[in-house]
């Protein structure tokens, strides 16, 4: 409950919850928060009793789409994703990884046409060992979750 | 399959392979069938391929049809720098089919779907290059009657391969046995093995050619090319594990035939050429029976 007083409460919009410190930089990325016309409020490093460090995300009087939502996924798996409308919480979704993910994703294989023609990715989601892995539709080359680059 | 790409093996079911096989077969027992009669293929080799090439357009020619196309990029408006895109649309107005080898990976799905006219790769990088894969379950087929529990050895490099990965991958589907002879940096990758695995096939790895293969139906080699070891020195400990020499084939099985999709360097011996056990240049004659059918197909004319 701290973490939630140190970063300013919303009224209405979403709040992202339960990220891994490490993982911020890359879901601000991915869900394209420098478009975002609300307040946003970013806090990280914040105390969790489960991972050591947090951060949270809270962007006023958004509602993402499921697709958009699912894209954390792929970078944590563990991150909630809260619905809050009058400063309470009326909906709590766990991010579900897609089958397939388009465009926002490079390609690690420097020999991909993705990486060398205006073509946008696409893959497969795979799952090898309890990791991810994104297959490519083109080179048919993996891309560990690891490696996984956001495409700016 | 009309108006199909051919693009990855992995995209055909076994269904379409045989569909494949079988027409492949008629071709060779029927060659004069002038199908591509008032066709035009393309064939856009962005990357040498003398062999791939010359297969493609001996199929056409057979065929009936017309080729254009260019054996090189720097013969084509690659060089002037136009994009992969405006390459593919511009000649979908000009031909029939395309064939197309190109070496950035993907370029040909990425021509697909740009492309109203079927594609048929002939080879992207080092991802798929299927209708050798084609040719070479025709071949196995053709000399030991079926697809299905044979006992496979493949040969060299295994890890960088296309044609070993293909072919595993397609032939994983019929109970085969499978033993990689390899250097150690050279070996089948894990991703593979572990498809096998998941699939319940067995297989067997070995560091040299021994009396092994004289369990072998088919011994597939290919080549150990030096540029593959970052120590000169190394390469030259291991070269001679993995040439196959006349000699070795005595105890081996009759119906074994020796693969390999060439060009062949010194990795089987020239005293091998002479045994009926030598299958590699009637597997290249199989090309061009293979590719007549993958066209005939791919165009709906069959």
């Amino acid at each position: 409950m701290k973490s939630e007083l140190t970063v300013k409460a919303i009224e209405n919009g979403t709040v992202i919850d339960h990220i891994q410190a490490e993982n911020l930089y890359k879901i601000i990325s991915i869900i394209g928060i420098e478009q975002i016309e609300t307040e946003v409020f970013i806090g990280n490093n914040l105390d969790s009793k489960k991972y050591g460090k947090k951060a949270i995300i809270k962007i006023a009087d958004k509602f993402p789409s499921m697709d958009d939502v699912n894209k954390i996924a792929l970078i944590d798996p563990n991150a909630v994703i809260n619905i809050i409308k009058d400063f309470k919480v009326v909906e709590k979704k766990q991010v579900v990884l897609p089958e397939k993910i388009k465009k926002f994703v490079k390609c690690i294989n420097p020999k991909c046409i993705t990486n060398h023609e205006d073509v946008e990715t696409s893959f497969k989601v795979v799952k090898k060992d309890g990791k991810i892995g994104l297959k490519c539709y083109y080179c048919e080359k993996v891309t560990g979750q690891n490696n996984i680059e956001i495409i700016k | 399959m009309k108006n199909k790409s051919l693009i990855s093996i992995n995209d055909f079911s076994k269904e379409d392979y045989f569909n494949i096989l079988n027409l492949a077969e008629e071709f060779r027992q029927n060659p004069n069938q002038k199908l591509l009669e008032n066709h035009i293929v393309a064939s856009l080799f962005f990357e040498p391929s003398t062999r791939t090439r010359l297969s493609f357009e001996t199929a056409v020619q057979k065929l009936g049809g017309r080729v254009i196309g260019f054996s090189e990029a720097s013969n084509s408006s690659t060089s002037k720098g136009e994009s992969l895109k405006d390459t593919i649309l511009t000649v979908s107005r000009y031909a029939d089919l395309i064939v197309m080898r190109h070496p950035i990976e993907g370029s040909a799905r990425h021509a697909s779907e740009v492309s109203d006219k079927p594609i048929i790769n002939a080879g992207d990088g080092s991802n798929q290059h299927p209708t050798q894969c084609l040719l070479d379950l025709y071949s196995i087929r053709k000399t030991q009657g079926t697809l299905e529990n044979l006992n496979l050895f493949l040969v060299g490099d295994l890890k960088y391969g296309r044609t070993v990965h293909s072919l595993l991958m397609a032939m994983a589907q019929f109970n085969p046995v499978f033993n990689f002879v390899s250097p150690p940096s050279l070996r089948m990758p894990t991703e593979y093995k572990d498809h096998l695995e998941e699939l319940g096939v067995k297989y067997y790895e070995h560091d040299d050619l021994n009396e092994n293969i004289n369990h072998a139906d088919i011994i597939y080699v290919t080549r150990v090319q030096k540029e593959r070891f970052s120590d000169p020195m190394d390469y030259e400990k291991v070269k001679n594990a993995y040439i196959l020499k006349n000699k070795m084939l005595d105890n081996t099985k009759s119906n074994l035939k020796i693969m390999h999709p060439l060009p062949r360097v010194n990795e089987i011996s020239t005293d091998v050429d002479k045994n009926e056990k030598a299958y590699y240049f009637d597997q290249a004659e199989n090309g061009v029976y293979t590719r007549m059918a993958i066209m005939a197909t791919m165009l709906g004319l069959k």
